[in-house]
């Protein structure tokens, strides 16, 4: 078997690398996304106190900090016996969440994946990144700048700072906001929404300009798990867990997330520290699926926000009544969830108790608790359990990227089977490969930067070990073949 | 966002996890910087700034001020420190989640059409990034003598 090693991944945070195995007669049997740095969640937080958790995991990631905060903050009401939050708290934690989406699906529209959406995976390598695309659009550069800020905005309001927020805390939040706060807000919103229309606009005219492209590249057919509401409406913060085959029939549906242990489990692979989650009911081969805004948009009955809804019929139109199973339909899926943040943003700053003084409810101390909510990248598991001085003596986290795993595999070896040429390695497969794992946005963050250590190896490697052809990508995104 | 505060004419912006060994370098230098600023009159036309990491976001921060420092840890770079001033850099950098401080100054001169202002960029040294550990004895000396240059301000000469 040969074996096909690219590393580290650009343009996803932290460092990657990605092995194919490639099987005698040239197909790619396995392709491995390699976690190699461990990143040790659960003993950074073994031993700290349950109510510093929302504050502390924060720093588990710099991209998604505010969805750690939130999970943390659900899963510490739960240890001190907050059966249901107050309609402020609920209302701001729920603002800061629109607002956590909607910057993260800003930055990863505008300015890292719309090179691959408006130039194609084939564009000459340096104006596929973001110079080519504000080059040739600064306007549509300076609405993702500015969305993103309007996001940032929102966390920093709600959140009480820009970063390291202390907004969420066990049963409540620690503030409400005041009419300045709002209305300082409620300035930009129209204008957020007309962007993000705009966004919507724009990746439906790229996808069907390049259609078939669009709906097979990368594409995979796999189950999605998302949370849903009571009602089956999209849900970001709060709900049951669904979770749906390939031809959209339920395998499980409104579970209390408290009990995601029934239902999903994982397994370890020893080339990864990311585990590989499955529905336990489908057993480890078949169980793998898929989360993050495609599940979510699949998976939901309706959008409560009528924009996004009228966008939610048009995207499933093109499944046919099956699941849109597309991985490039990720960016468009991300997009009408950004569309439906900023109108449920406008929403909720219409609403009083976004000003009310009740921000903490508490009930009988509990051993253990869960938090789940819907990250911008898929469903995020926080469980604790504590001893009796509220000491956290287990710490458990499925991260959403953990959740897409297989998945993320699965496009890579549907990738490398379609364009690997004979066994040598191309600027053009890894730029493809790069783009199938893009779409899924992965975090691997390790939310830290060392200058200068972001250089990309590609290896081939034949079945005896032995190097036989690499290729080397500078930061400066120069490639050269270097063996 | 209209009724942003008027913006000092010097920004240091310091960034990196307080939770990752020494990558804390720029938040605990900001957390000195701002206690400086509280107890003396120094820091008085300077606004501080922190985050985890760099983002197009902080381009609209660069807006209206005459000169720029930025404040990281580095493991590459000569002890205790290094300073340099940057020209803004359409790098690689721009594609992933975290910027460095040229491609920053790049997005600035693309969404304003105009040269972003002056920057230079202060490395301290840095030695030990794990998650949970704590800042190492080296790398605390470096900072030390980090902040006693940047309150020192000869670093604007460099702009």
């Amino acid at each position: 078997m040969r074996r096909i090693v690219i590393e580290p991944l650009t343009r996803v945070e932290g460092h990657g690398k990605v092995t194919l195995l490639q099987g005698k007669n040239r197909n790619i049997r396995q392709a491995r996304l390699h976690i190699t740095e461990f990143r040790g969640f659960e003993k950074f937080i073994q031993g700290r106190p349950y109510w510093e958790l929302p504050v502390l995991v924060q720093r588990l990631c710099g991209i998604c900090p505010v969805s750690h905060h939130l999970a943390a903050a659900k899963a510490t009401d739960m240890i001190v016996g907050a059966r249901e939050l107050t309609p402020t708290a609920e209302k701001i934690r729920r603002l800061m969440h629109y607002g956590q989406t909607l910057q993260s699906h800003a930055l990863h529209f505008f300015h890292l994946c719309s090179p691959d959406l408006l130039f194609g995976y084939d564009d000459e390598v340096r104006h596929r990144n973001v110079v080519g695309v504000i080059e040739d659009s600064p306007e549509l550069a300076k609405q993702g700048v500015l969305l993103r800020k309007y996001g940032q905005e929102v966390i920093r309001v709600t959140a009480g700072k820009r970063i390291h927020g202390t907004g969420a805390i066990p049963g409540g939040v620690n503030k409400s906001l005041s009419l300045d706060e709002i209305h300082y807000l409620q300035d930009e919103i129209a204008r957020m929404i007309g962007w993000a229309q705009g966004a919507v606009e724009l990746i439906k005219k790229i996808f069907f300009e390049h259609y078939d492209y669009h709906l097979g590249f990368a594409s995979i057919e796999s189950s999605m798990m998302s949370l849903v509401k009571a009602d089956g409406g999209f849900e970001l913060y709060h709900g049951g867990m669904r979770a749906r085959d390939r031809e959209g029939k339920a395998i499980f549906d409104h579970v209390d997330y408290c009990h995601y242990t029934d239902y999903i489990r994982e397994s370890v692979k020893d080339w990864s520290y990311m585990k590989f989650p499955f529905i336990s009911s489908l057993g480890e081969a078949k169980g793998w699926y898929r989360v993050g805004p495609l599940a979510r948009v699949n998976n939901c009955d309706f959008f409560s926000t009528p924009l996004a809804e009228a966008e939610r019929i048009e995207f499933m139109a093109i499944g046919n009544g099956l699941p849109v199973q597309s991985t490039m339909a990720y960016h468009w899926a991300r997009l009408i969830e950004l569309l439906h943040c900023t109108e449920a943003i406008a929403e909720l700053l219409c609403d009083r108790d976004l000003v009310g003084t009740d921000l903490r409810t508490k009930g009988e101390m509990q051993s253990s608790g869960t938090g789940v909510i819907e990250a911008p990248r898929g469903t995020l598991f926080h469980h604790y359990e504590v001893d009796e001085q509220g000491i956290v003596e287990k710490a458990s986290l499925i991260v959403s990227t953990t959740n897409n795993n297989q998945a993320m595999n699965e496009s890579i070896r549907k990738v490398a089977n379609q364009y690997l040429d004979g066994h040598r390695l191309s600027e053009a497969l890894l730029n493809q490969v790069e783009v199938a794992i893009r779409a899924y946005d992965p975090c691997l963050s390790c939310a830290t930067h060392a200058i200068g250590k972001m250089p990309m190896e590609l290896n081939l490697l034949n079945v005896r070990g032995e190097l036989i052809d690499r290729l080397e990508k500078r930061v400066t995104g120069q490639i050269s073949r270097t063996l | 966002m209209n009724d942003r505060p008027p913006s000092a004419p010097v920004l240091i912006l310091s960034y990196g996890n307080p939770s990752r060994g020494d990558d804390a370098l720029g938040p605990v230098m900001f957390d000195m910087l701002e206690k400086h600023k509280q107890e003396t009159t120094d820091l008085d036309r300077v606004d501080l700034l922190t985050d985890f990491q760099l983002q197009i976001e902080h381009a609209v921060d660069l807006e209206n001020r005459q000169c720029i420092l930025f404040v990281d840890a580095g493991v590459s770079c000569a002890e205790p420190f290094e300073l340099r001033l940057l020209q803004a850099e359409k790098d690689d950098t721009f594609t992933t989640h975290a910027m460095s401080p040229a491609s920053v100054l790049a997005v600035y001169n693309q969404i304003n059409q105009d040269e972003a202002p002056p920057a230079c960029l202060l490395t301290i040294r840095a030695y030990e990034f794990g998650l949970g550990l704590p800042m190492s004895e080296a790398a605390r000396k470096n900072l030390d003598l980090a902040f006693q240059y940047i309150i020192g301000g000869q670093w604007i000469q460099h702009c």
